[in-house]
C-alpha cells in the first residue's frame, strides 16, 4: 500500500444548530483521486476547510503524511502541502496571473517582490504540468476555465502534494470539465493526491480512485468507481432508492405564451448582457435556457419577471406588449417566477409562512379586505399550500427563515403554483435542495406544463434541463446560440454551444 | 498606463510648462508666489491623500483625516512651543497621527463598527478636543521652519524658489511619495495591502492575517496624516488656531480619488488644487475681483465639487472591491 497523504480521524463539527461533520474519517494515497460525493449541506466543504485549517474541528484530529497536526491555519496547511481550490474562487481580480499565483509566498529580492522570478517560476510549472496560461494577463479578463486553472497553479507553486478542489465542474462547460478531469489525473501521474468534490455522480465515476459519501455530516459508504453505478451512489447519498430521470409525456404545445423579439438588456454594471434574444414558449412546453452560469441567464429572467428594464427589443406576454413594466403588473397576466436567490427574491425570512404564502397577492380579495389582512384567510391557504407542496414545518406561524433550503423552495413552488397561471419563470429551482425536494418539484412543474401553463427553465444543471425540457435554448455571452428540441439534443452538443462553439466557426 | 495617455500625459506636461514659462516672463515675482504657494498647498494635501490611500488600498475607508490633521497639529504645536524643539513639535504629531490612525483601526477594523461612523467620531473628537484645550496665549517661541536651500539648484530661477528652497517637511514630503509608492507597487508588504483592500478572502486563503494588516496600515497611514498636522502647525502657518485644518483633510480624500490612489498621481492632483488655493490667495491679496473674499476663497472647494463630478462622470477608476467592509473569517 503506498504513503497515506492525508487523513482526517473522527472528525466532528459542529455549527450553530447544525451538525457539519460527525465523526468523518477517510484517507487519500498518493497518486490516488479521492471523491467526495454528498448532497448540498452533506458537508463536504466543512470537512475539507478543516482538513486546509480554516475551520478547526471539534472533535478528532487531521493527519498529514502519517503526523497528527493540529492546523493553526490555511498558511500551515500549506506549509504542509495542503492546496485547495475553493468553490468560489479565491482570486484577485484586478491583479496578474503571476502576482495571484505568487501572493502570500512572493520571492524577494532586496526588500521589493521579485516578479521577474515569480514570472520565470509560474512558466516552468506551467510548462511542466501542462497547464498553459499567460503570467502577465489580469485575472478578471480569464474566462473561468482559466481562472480555475490559475488556482490550480497557486497550489503547485507552493508544493502542495495534495490537491484539494472543492465543486471544481459547477462553474464548467461539459467539456471543461472533463478537460479538469484528465488534468487531475495527470496530476496524479507525478505523485499528486486530489480530493475532488462534486454533486455530480457521471464526473465520480469517470474520474476517481475511491468514493466516500457523505450524508447528513456522516461517512455513509465508501466505495470505488467498480463497484458502483450512478444509481448505487445516488441510493448512498439520499438515504434511499431515487429516481433520477423523471418519466415525462410527450409535450402537446398551444398557443405562444412569451414571445420576445430582439430583447437586449443590460447588467448592474451597464454592460451588455442580453443581445437581441429572441424565442418563444408556448402553451403546454418547457424551454429550457442552457449556459454556464453569468451568460446573461440572470438578466434574461430579470426582465421577463420586470425586475430590470429593457434596454431596447419587445416582450409580449399573452397578447400584451411590454416594454417596461412592473413586476405586479406582470404578475396580474399569470406570470409566476421562482426566483434564483431565495432568499433574496423569494421569501421575507422574518415573516411567517404563512405571510410568505400569499407575498404575490396579498393585496387582493380574499387575503385582503378593504385594506386589511385576513388573518383567517390567510392561514388556511397557508396550511393547503404547506400539505400540498409537503413542506416540513413545525406550524405555519413559524418564520421561513426556519425553513430548510428544499422546504424553503417547496413553500415558494407552492405559493407561486397556487394560482392560476400561464407562464411558469423558473430559474435555477432546485439549486442547493435535497433530492428529495428535487424530484418533487421535477414532478410539480412537469403537472403545469401537461395542465397547459407554458414554463421557462432556467438552470445551470445540464441534466436538469435535459430531464425536463422540451426544447433548449443556449446562451453564450448574452447571445442565444441555438434552439434545439430535445430529441436532436445530447449533452456534447449543447456543451459546446455553451462554450461558443457553433458548426460553422469553430472558436469563442 | 497606455501608450496614448502617455503621449497625451507628455504634451499636457510640455504645455503645462510653455504657459508657466510666459507668465513667467510676463510677471516674475506674482508667478513665482503663486507656484510657490502651490507647493506649499500640495504638500498637506498629498500627505492627506497618501494617509487615505493606504487605508483604502488596504479595504478602510478613512474620513478622519481632517481630525487627524488637526489634533496632530495642536499636539506639534504644544509640544514645540513647550520644548521650544521644532522637531519634537513634529515627533508629537506624527506621535498624535499614529495614535489617531490606532483608534480608528481599533474601532474600524477591531470592533467592525461602521468605518464612516468611526472616521466622523475622529473627526469630533479632534475638534472638541482642541477647541477646548486650546490656549490662547501660547505662541510659538522658535518660529517656524524655515526655507532650506539645495545648494545651487537653489539659485535657479522660478524653479529654485518653487522646488529648491523649501522647508524641511516639504522635502520630506517628496521623498514620502516615492517612498509610499515603491512601498505600494514594489515590495512584498504593497502587494498584500492591495490583496486585502480586493479579496479579503483570497488573502486570506493564503495565508495573508487581512485584520491584522489592516490594523497596522490604518495605524501606520495616520502617522502620514499626523505629519500632514506638524506641516500645518510647523512650518505652513507656524501656529495653532481653531478648526485650522479648514476642511483639507476631506479635500485630500478628492485628491487621493483623483489621483487614482496612487501617490505620484495624488501629488499632481494636489498641485492642482494647490494651485486654486495659491491663485485664490494671490486674488485676495491683490483684490483682483470686487467681491467678498468669502466667495474668493470657496475657490478650491467649487473647483473640487466640479473635479469630484467630472471624474464620476469620466469613471476613472473603480474602488478596490472591498473598500468599507469589514471582513469575517470563513
Ligand atoms: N460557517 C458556517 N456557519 C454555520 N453553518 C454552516 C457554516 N458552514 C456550513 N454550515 C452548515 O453546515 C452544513 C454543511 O455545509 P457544507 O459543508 O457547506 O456542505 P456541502 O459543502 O456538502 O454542501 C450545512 O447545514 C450548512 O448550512
Ligand atoms: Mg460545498
Amino acid at each position: 500500500m503506498s504513503e497515506i497523504l492525508l487523513g482526517a480521524h473522527d472528525v466532528s463539527k459542529r455549527f450553530p444548530g447544525v451538525l457539519a461533520n460527525n465523526q468523518v474519517s477517510l484517507q487519500l494515497e498518493r497518486g490516488r483521486i479521492l471523491a467526495l460525493l454528498g448532497e448540498n449541506g452533506a458537508g463536504k466543504s466543512t470537512l475539507v476547510n478543516i482538513l486546509f485549517g480554516m475551520y478547526r474541528p471539534d472533535e478528532g484530529h487531521v493527519i498529514i503524511k502519517g503526523e497528527r497536526v493540529d492546523l493553526r491555519g490555511p498558511d500551515d496547511a500549506i506549509s504542509r502541502g495542503i492546496g485547495m481550490v475553493h468553490q468560489h474562487f479565491q482570486l484577485v481580480p484586478p491583479m496578474r496571473v503571476v502576482e495571484n499565483i505568487v501572493l502570500g509566498a512572493e520571492p524577494v529580492l532586496r526588500g521589493l517582490v521579485d516578479l521577474g522570478e515569480a514570472r520565470r517560476r509560474v512558466i516552468e510549472l506551467s510548462r511542466r504540468y501542462g497547464l498553459e496560461i499567460d503570467p502577465d494577463a489580469v485575472v478578471e479578463d480569464l474566462p473561468v476555465g482559466m481562472q480555475q486553472r490559475v488556482e490550480i497553479l497557486k497550489a503547485l507553486y507552493r508544493n502542495a502534494d495534495v490537491l484539494i478542489m472543492d465543486e471544481p465542474t459547477g462553474v464548467l462547460t461539459p467539456q471543461e470539465a472533463d478537460h479538469l478531469l484528465g488534468v487531475l489525473r495527470e496530476l496524479t501521474q507525478t505523485g499528486l493526491g486530489v480530493v475532488f468534490i462534486t454533486h455530480k455522480l457521471r464526473e465520480v465515476l469517470a474520474v476517481a480512485d475511491d468514493i466516500v459519501v457523505l450524508r447528513n455530516g456522516e461517512v455513509v459508504g465508501q466505495t470505488t468507481p467498480g463497484e458502483t453505478s450512478e444509481n448505487g451512489l445516488a441510493e448512498m447519498m439520499v438515504g434511499r432508492s431515487v429516481m433520477l430521470r423523471v418519466d415525462k409525456s410527450v409535450a402537446e404545445p398551444g398557443d405562444v405564451v412569451l414571445e420576445l423579439e430582439k430583447l437586449s438588456v443590460e447588467d448592474d454594471r451597464g454592460q451588455i448582457a442580453l443581445n437581441e434574444v429572441s424565442f418563444e414558449v408556448r402553451e403546454g412546453e418547457i424551454l429550457g435556457v442552457a449556459g454556464v452560469e453569468g451568460n446573461g441567464q440572470r438578466e434574461l429572467v430579470e426582465a421577463i419577471t420586470g425586475l430590470r428594464g429593457l434596454s431596447s427589443g419587445l416582450m409580449k406576454i399573452g397578447s400584451d406588449e411590454f416594454t417596461s413594466g412592473s413586476t405586479r403588473q406582470i404578475a396580474e397576466k399569470g406570470v409566476a417566477h421562482i426566483p434564483e436567490d431565495r432568499e433574496k427574491h423569494g421569501l421575507i425570512g422574518v415573516y411567517s409562512l404563512e405571510e410568505n404564502s400569499v407575498l404575490n397577492r396579498y393585496h387582493r380579495k380574499p387575503f385582503s379586505l378593504r385594506g386589511f389582512l385576513r388573518r383567517d384567510v390567510i392561514k388556511r391557504h397557508a396550511e393547503g399550500v404547506v400539505d400540498e407542496f409537503d413542506v416540513r414545518t413545525p406550524s405555519t406561524s413559524v418564520p421561513a427563515s426556519s425553513l430548510s433550503g428544499g422546504n424553503k423552495q417547496k413553500l415558494i413552488v407552492g405559493r407561486e403554483f397556487s394560482d392560476d397561471i400561464d407562464l411558469l419563470v423558473a430559474a435555477q429551482p432546485t439549486r442547493g435542495i435535497d433530492i428529495g425536494a428535487i424530484e418533487f418539484i421535477h414532478r410539480r412543474i412537469l403537472d403545469q406544463r401537461d395542465k397547459g401553463t407554458a414554463v421557462l427553465l432556467v438552470s445551470a444543471e445540464l441534466d436538469e434541463i435535459l430531464g425536463l425540457s422540451d426544447r433548449i435554448a443556449v446562451l453564450y455571452d448574452g447571445e442565444l446560440m441555438d434552439v434545439l428540441d430535445a430529441e436532436d439534443s445530447n449533452r456534447e452538443k449543447i456543451g459546446l454551444l455553451m462554450a461558443g462553439i457553433t458548426d460553422s466557426k469553430s472558436s469563442a | 498606463m497606455k501608450l496614448h495617455q502617455k503621449r497625451l500625459l507628455y504634451a499636457g506636461l510640455i504645455v503645462l510648462l510653455v504657459v508657466i514659462w510666459i507668465f513667467y516672463a510676463a510677471n516674475g515675482p506674482q508667478t513665482t508666489a503663486v507656484l510657490a504657494g502651490t507647493v506649499r498647498a500640495a504638500t498637506l494635501l498629498a500627505l492627506g491623500a497618501m494617509c487615505g490611500m493606504i487605508g483604502e488600498r488596504s479595504g478602510v475607508v478613512n474620513i478622519g483625516i481632517e481630525g487627524q490633521f488637526l489634533l496632530s497639529a495642536f499636539a506639534a504645536f504644544t509640544v514645540a512651543s513647550m520644548t521650544s524643539s521644532l522637531f519634537l513639535g513634529t515627533i508629537a504629531g506624527i506621535g498624535m497621527g499614529l495614535l489617531m490612525g490606532w483608534m480608528l483601526a481599533a474601532m474600524a477594523v477591531g470592533l467592525k463598527v461602521d468605518q464612516i461612523i468611526a472616521g466622523t467620531v475622529l473627526n469630533i473628537a479632534a475638534l472638541g478636543l482642541t477647541s477646548f484645550f486650546y490656549d490662547r496665549s501660547r505662541s510659538l517661541g522658535v518660529g517656524k521652519y524655515t526655507n532650506i536651500d539645495l545648494g545651487p539648484l537653489a539659485d535657479i530661477p522660478l524653479v529654485g524658489t518653487v522646488l529648491f528652497s523649501r522647508p524641511p517637511l516639504t522635502y520630506l514630503t517628496m521623498a514620502l511619495l516615492i517612498v509610499v509608492h515603491v512601498a505600494l507597487f514594489r515590495s512584498v508588504w504593497g502587494m498584500r495591502t492591495r490583496a486585502i483592500g480586493e479579496h479579503p478572502g483570497a488573502a486570506d486563503t493564503v495565508g495573508i492575517d487581512v485584520l491584522r494588516l489592516r490594523y497596522f496600515n490604518v495605524t501606520i497611514a495616520g502617522g502620514l496624516a499626523g505629519l500632514g498636522g506638524a506641516y500645518l502647525a510647523l512650518e505652513a502657518v507656524g501656529t495653532f488656531s481653531r478648526a485650522m485644518s479648514g476642511g483639507r483633510g476631506f479635500l485630500a480624500l478628492a485628491v487621493m480619488i483623483f489621483g487614482r490612489r496612487t501617490p505620484f498621481g495624488a501629488y499632481a492632483a494636489a498641485l492642482f488644487f494647490g494651485f486654486t488655493t495659491a491663485l485664490q490667495n494671490q486674488f485676495q491679496l491683490n483684490n483682483t475681483f470686487d467681491i467678498p473674499p468669502q466667495f474668493v476663497g470657496m475657490l478650491p472647494f467649487i473647483v473640487t465639487i466640479l473635479v469630484v463630478a467630472l471624474s464620476g462622470l469620466i469613471g476613472s477608476m473603480r474602488d478596490p472591491a472591498a473598500l468599507g467592509q469589514t471582513y469575517e473569517k470563513g
